[in-house]
């Protein structure tokens, strides 16, 4: 339906080159021409909630982007304002380097939207909805493109069962089918793996792979910090309404992804060994502790740990204990709301 | 730049799926048809006297027909908008490139599409019961088209505008079905005694239905350029309360 704008949209837009790279506080700048560049957006519901406050996004061409967040953080509010369900309180989004308030006719046929609900005519089959999907977006009958998306999803053997006589991960994969019916550049994946099980998850991060190797931008929202980990290039986390980090999914393990080891010691130290010196380590608790502190994200605090307990056995130091731990996105998310929280 | 594949994508799934459900769609109003007809037209229109000099049995087809437009265009069109929002599908509506002229022709057009196949029908089971005439055929055609987009119109702002079921059918049965047969269906508005005559006449079916009598009869109880002006009326206003609701976003985007 209609692109309703908000007069802010333009107004604040005045003056700014199309294609201006200003991106949000990454450590690495944006290295391609922005696909998607938010300014400013911020949404109020009707009952006052401010469910976005003032958001700075810039999605890179190419790029898969993983939206991370608790629940009610604003991530589907965020694609819906993308997308055209919700109507944005005040700023801007260009798509494609286009103003998406005022060239959303041809700008919405090259984004797809896979929604976070199960939102389907349950009495509809397969092949029917998807194929209205791609007529609704101005694309011609394609009866082979249709054919090749549902083999991909394995939904081919499927195509005449009606949507209600699926199973829930089955309705996901039609939702997605529907999205990529037809041939969106952009394309927002609302909790793709949400009910979906553990093998055909593995599945689907495949296959945003693939899409990905053919061009196609991905912007995901999850819960889950595996798949952020595994997936995404960049990582957004985004907690009541603001956007708290913008950064590579690397760079950010490789600031915080710390491994730390404890050892526990049979006899405590009363100094470290020469031959432990090359290790970041420290002697807690009277020297009965042994606590290793290092890596980057990469592996390199694993296979470090490994190495340290090669070198304890050869230094003759022996540890009745050992307890590593592996600080993930998750334990980053976590720390990073609560830093928030307390400094707010 | 109207996006015409979705607007024909949407008006073929829209039609397809109003007659995927044959008995309902096509079945039912035929059966309806046919009782009003063996009721009013064969056991009591025997007994009343011709109505501007028309028998009975024709005298009530328009009237016949109006009832059913009204109220398959209502309810068609409604129901075509309020399920995908009941079920949450509009999503997709909404962030294609779908405006409302491609929404207008969807959605409004199958509605008004299926009406008209349904007057066909009607018009062709009323051969089986009365002999009627139609007048003005071309101006039949023309008024048919013109209450059905009408009132596909006003079906799909209802559709928008409830916010449960019991909405939308409270407005067909309680609003449009009365007026209906109080507008002069089953009989000429002439036959009534004062006060009751100008109380009908404010009641906007009594326009249409005899708008539609006049096209068919060539007689009608009002002044048939007051029928055509309210219905032409009464879609500039739905086109114009649709124009709003899509300008605002009311009730489709949050
Ligand atoms: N239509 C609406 N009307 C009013 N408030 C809403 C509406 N939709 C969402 N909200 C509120 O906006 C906030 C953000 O919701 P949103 O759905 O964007 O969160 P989310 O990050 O997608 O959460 P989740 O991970 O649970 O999907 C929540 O507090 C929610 O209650
Ligand atoms: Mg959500």
């Amino acid at each position: 339906m209609s692109g309703v704008s908000t007069s802010t949209h333009r107004a604040s837009r005045a003056g700014r080159r199309p294609l201006a790279i200003a991106g949000p506080p990454a450590i690495l700048p944006p290295v391609s021409e922005p696909i998607l560049d938010i300014r400013g957006l911020s949404k109020t519901y009707k009952g006052g909630l401010t469910a976005l406050e003032h958001i700075d996004l810039t999605i890179r061409r190419g790029e898969i982007f993983a939206l991370l967040g608790p629940n009610g953080a604003g991530k589907t509010t965020l694609i819906g304002a993308v997308c055209g369900l919700v109507r944005p309180s005040g700023g801007t989004i260009h798509a494609f380097g286009q103003d998406l308030s005022t060239r959303w006719r041809s700008l919405r046929r090259r984004i797809g939207l896979v929604p976070q609900e199960l939102a389907l005519d349950m009495f509809d089959t397969v092949s029917r909805t998807v194929n209205y999907s791609r007529g609704m977006f101005g694309c011609p009958p394609d009866p082979q493109r249709i054919e090749s998306v549902l083999r991909s999803l394995s939904l081919w053997d499927k195509r005449d069962a009606k949507l209600r006589e699926l199973s829930g991960g089955m309705k996901r994969r039609v939702l997605i089918a529907k999205a990529l019916s037809h041939d969106p550049d952009l394309l927002f994946l609302d909790e793709p793996s949400a009910g979906v099980d553990v093998e055909l998850r593995r599945d689907m991060w495949q296959q945003i792979g693939e899409l990905r190797a053919r061009g196609t931008t991905i912007i995901l929202t999850t819960h889950y910090i595996e798949e952020a980990e595994e997936m995404a290039d960049r990582v957004g986390v985004i907690n009541k309404g603001r956007i708290l980090l913008v950064d590579e999914t690397r760079a950010i393990m490789g600031q915080l992804g710390r491994t730390e080891a404890r050892f526990t010691l049979e006899t405590p130290l009363a100094a470290l060994p020469a031959a432990l010196q090359s290790f970041p380590l420290a002697l807690e608790d009277g020297g009965g502790l042994l606590v290793y502190r290092g890596g980057d994200g990469s592996g390199k605090g694993k296979r470090e740990v490994a190495d340290l307990t090669r070198a304890l056995v050869a230094a003759d130091i022996d540890f009745i204990a050992l307890e590593t731990a592996q600080s993930s996105l998750e334990e980053i998310f976590v720390g990073l709301v609560k830093n928030r929280e307390k400094a707010a | 730049m109207i996006n015409w594949r979705g607007a024909y994508a949407i008006f073929w799934h829209e039609l397809m799926r109003a007659f995927r459900t044959a008995f309902g769609s096509i079945i039912a109003p035929v059966l309806t048809t046919s009782l009003y007809f063996i009721v009013f037209g064969a056991a009591i229109g025997g007994r009343i006297n011709e109505i501007d000099g028309i028998p009975y049995g024709a005298f009530i087809v328009p009237g016949l027909l109006m009832l059913t437009l009204l109220s398959e265009s209502t309810s068609n069109a409604s129901f075509g908008i309020y399920m995908p929002r009941f079920t949450g599908a509009i999503y997709e509506l909404l962030s294609a490139p779908v405006g409302v002229p491609e929404t207008l022709i969807g959605f409004v057009g199958a509605a008004a599409a299926k009406s008209l196949i349904l007057a066909a029908i009607i018009l062709a089971t009323a051969t089986l019961f009365v002999d009627y005439t139609i007048v003005h055929p071309v101006l039949a055609i023309g008024y048919i088209l013109m209450v059905s987009a009408a009132f596909s119109l006003f079906g799909f702002i209802l559709g928008i505008w409830a916010d449960g079921f019991e909405r939308l059918q409270i407005v067909p049965l309680l609003i449009l079905t009365p007026l209906t047969f109080l507008g002069g269906t089953f009989y000429s508005i002439d036959m009534l005694g004062q006060p009751w005559r100008a109380i009908a006449l404010a009641n906007p079916i009594v326009y249409l239905v005899n708008g539609l009598r006049w096209t068919f009869s060539g007689t009608s109880d009002v002044n048939i350029w007051l029928s055509f002006g309210m219905t032409l009326g009464f879609l500039a206003v739905c086109v114009g309360i649709i124009t709003f609701i899509f300008r605002t976003g009311w009730r489709l985007r949050d």
